[in-house]
């Protein structure tokens, strides 16, 4: 192996010479750069008879001092000096990075485009919404050009997958519920009453709010994802041309299969929920089933099966909606893709909890209680 | 590892196969130091499974490989480490980082091989690189998606040459270019070529880049490379392929083209 690069100083009586030895190449550079940086004198030549190989990093870095200090390039080898009028020509202003605007202006900078964007998320949200409502209009007039197997395969991926982990996850929060319950009423000695808490809570609110708030995680990610990486590749583009609307043949499909699986999703969810919480009750309250069932019958009224039943397709229409057009506004580069559909399952359930509230208030006003 | 190797790769004996489907058979080429080798043939025939083997993204059934006469296949990892930096890939698609910016983009072989290099030289390096891809001087801080086709190419051709490799693939990098910018580009790998001593293993389908860039061409068909050679060479051979390929209708437009403006050749 040859050596590394190094530079050495004469001082011959007035006249300085800084003669470069060894390889001057990326790989032998080592430090010369910043020593010829920090050097002070301003010699009147460079030696470069020493240099045994050069490439167009050591070329940039002799052709930069020489620019800084004036200095004359002798005993540059023919190889040496082609390399370094290469470089020399490729000498532009040219910029690397946009330059950092002053940190105050930044932040303000920041806070207006993020009003903007959410401004626009939420225009656009609206008009994707009535596009979606005049297709749906235009499918109930025609039901024949509903896309059928498209709708099945995904009650089958919304609905039918989901069954498991759904099931698991109300099944624990019941439990939670009634053990939680269950400590806090036995202080007033009406643990009995923990069969009142987990009917109602589970019927009217918890049973489709996790439902909701699982279907967005696993389905409206999925449906951002899918559609961002379909437009990134020119897929949807592609449909138009071919005539086929995209919002036929995807968007419509994952609107329709989440309004009807998320209701049944829902009441599944409550079941399950009801059964976790009344095996707690049976194991540690020693409240037999018969008795718990009986309960449940007289404490939950109808109305509270339909409050939440009625929230459910809501609740999936929105999931689906948020997916499908957030996904539908990629663009660019890969990051993009998961950019938006952090934004999807965000969106869908803040939204969810928020039209979640105006129900609650909307049921109490006429009187289902 | 010697630079001045006359032959920079040597292949012998490489099988490459996917399941039942074999692709390359005993193929055996050599890379000269120096030159810009072009490899032409059929859809399907493995030219970039040829060039994936030599820059060791594929392993070979069996074989051997060296470059620069020091063996790639079974090297430890520092001597493949090594290699690595001798050479610079560009891939048929650009395969640029989405999310990082050209110079960015540039600078990260840079930083990968050389953590010492000070942020003001490296940004000085990645803005030479860039003119000197042909890029303008305000592409510097463009993403890949802001850039046209043209530019993608150039801008993977610029963090190819961003550790001043010895040896320099090309995947089809006209491919997808309108003409002149094709032409443009061509001009630009031989003049980059002959100025930094590159050796170019060129892989295209490009007719024109035949004949206006390439020393010699290696022609890959019944999974081995049935002639290599200057285009007179090749024309002299009378496996139909070649015949077809070359003396085909857009190949004799090609020849013409360059016999009626001799090249521009040094």
């Amino acid at each position: 192996m040859t050596d590394m690069a190094d530079i050495v100083i004469d001082q011959d009586g007035s006249i300085a010479r800084v003669r470069v030895t060894g390889r001057l190449t990326l790989a032998g550079l080592g430090n010369v750069a910043d020593r010829l940086d920090a050097l002070a004198l301003s010699p009147a030549q460079i030696d470069l008879s020493g240099v045994e190989r050069m490439d167009t990093v050591g070329a940039w870095v002799i052709q930069r001092f020489v620019e800084r200090t004036g200095a004359k390039i002798v005993g540059a080898h023919p190889d040496a000096q082609r390399l370094i009028a290469l470089v020399h020509a490729t000498e532009r202003d040219v910029r690397v990075r946009h330059e950092p605007p002053f940190a105050p202006l930044r932040v303000i900078n920041e806070i207006g485009e993020a009003a903007i964007l959410a401004w626009q998320t939420l225009l656009g949200l609206v008009a994707f919404f009535g596009s979606v409502v005049i297709a749906s209009w235009d499918l109930i007039r025609s039901p024949r050009r509903i896309r059928v197997n498209a709708v099945v395969h995904r009650f089958e991926l919304v609905g039918v997958k989901a069954l498991g982990i759904i099931g698991l996850m109300s099944f624990l929060i019941g439990i939670v519920i009634a053990q939680q319950g269950a400590v806090q009423l036995q202080q007033f000695g009406a643990e009995v009453l923990t069969v009142n808490l987990i009917g109602r809570i589970t019927t009217r609110e918890l049973g489709v709010l996790m439902t909701a708030i699982m279907v967005a995680g696993r389905s409206g990610s999925a449906f951002a994802a899918q559609l961002g990486t379909m437009k990134l590749t020119e897929e949807i583009d592609a449909m138009r041309t071919i005539g086929v609307s995209p919002m036929e043949a995807l968007v419509l499909p994952r609107m329709l299969a989440s309004i009807i699986m998320m209701p049944l999703l829902g009441f599944y969810a409550t079941l399950i929920s009801i059964i976790g919480g009344g095996l707690f009750c049976w194991i540690s309250l020693e409240i037999p089933p018969v008795t718990f069932v009986q309960r449940l019958q007289e404490v939950i009224p109808l109305t509270d099966l339909w409050v939440g039943l009625l929230k459910a397709p809501v609740f999936g229409g929105i999931i689906a909606m948020t997916g499908c057009f957030q996904g539908l506004q990629v663009s660019g580069n890969a990051e993009e893709v998961g950019l938006k559909t952090t934004a999807a399952v965000v969106q869908a359930i803040f939204l969810v909890i928020v039209l979640d509230a105006f129900f609650a208030v909307f049921f109490t006003q006429i009187g289902w209680i | 590892m010697d630079l001045h190797h006359p032959i920079a790769i040597r292949i012998r004996g490489v099988t490459n196969s996917f399941g039942d489907q074999v692709i390359h058979q005993d193929l055996d080429l050599d890379v000269r130091n120096g030159e810009i080798l072009g490899v032409v043939g059929g859809s399907g025939t493995g030219k970039s499974v040829l060039m994936r083997t030599i820059i060791g993204l594929q392993q070979p059934r069996h074989g051997e490989i060296e470059i620069f006469g020091e063996p790639m296949l079974g090297a430890d990892a520092e001597t493949q480490l090594d290699l690595r930096r001798r050479w610079g890939v560009m891939f048929q698609g650009g395969a640029l980082f989405s999310t990082l910016t050209v110079a960015e983009n540039i600078q990260v072989p840079l930083r990968e091989f050389y953590p010492n290099i000070g942020p003001q030289l490296l940004d000085e390096i990645a803005a030479y690189k860039v003119i000197m891809a042909g890029l303008p001087a305000n592409a510097g801080p463009k993403y890949p998606s802001e850039l046209s086709g043209g530019m993608k190419k150039r801008a993977g051709l610029a963090r190819a040459l961003a550790l001043d490799p010895q040896l320099l693939f090309l995947d089809e990098p006209t491919a997808g270019l309108d003409p002149i910018a094709a032409a443009a580009f061509d001009e630009l790998t031989q003049n980059l070529c002959r100025t930094l001593g590159l050796t170019v293993f060129l892989i295209t389908h490009d007719l024109d880049t035949l004949h206006a860039i390439c020393d010699r061409v290696a022609v890959l068909a019944d999974q081995k490379v049935v002639a290599v050679g200057t285009i007179p060479e090749l024309l002299a051979s009378d496996h139909p392929w070649i015949q077809a390929y070359f003396n085909g209708p857009r190949g004799r437009a090609a020849s013409a083209a360059v016999a009626s403006h001799p090249a521009k050749e040094s």
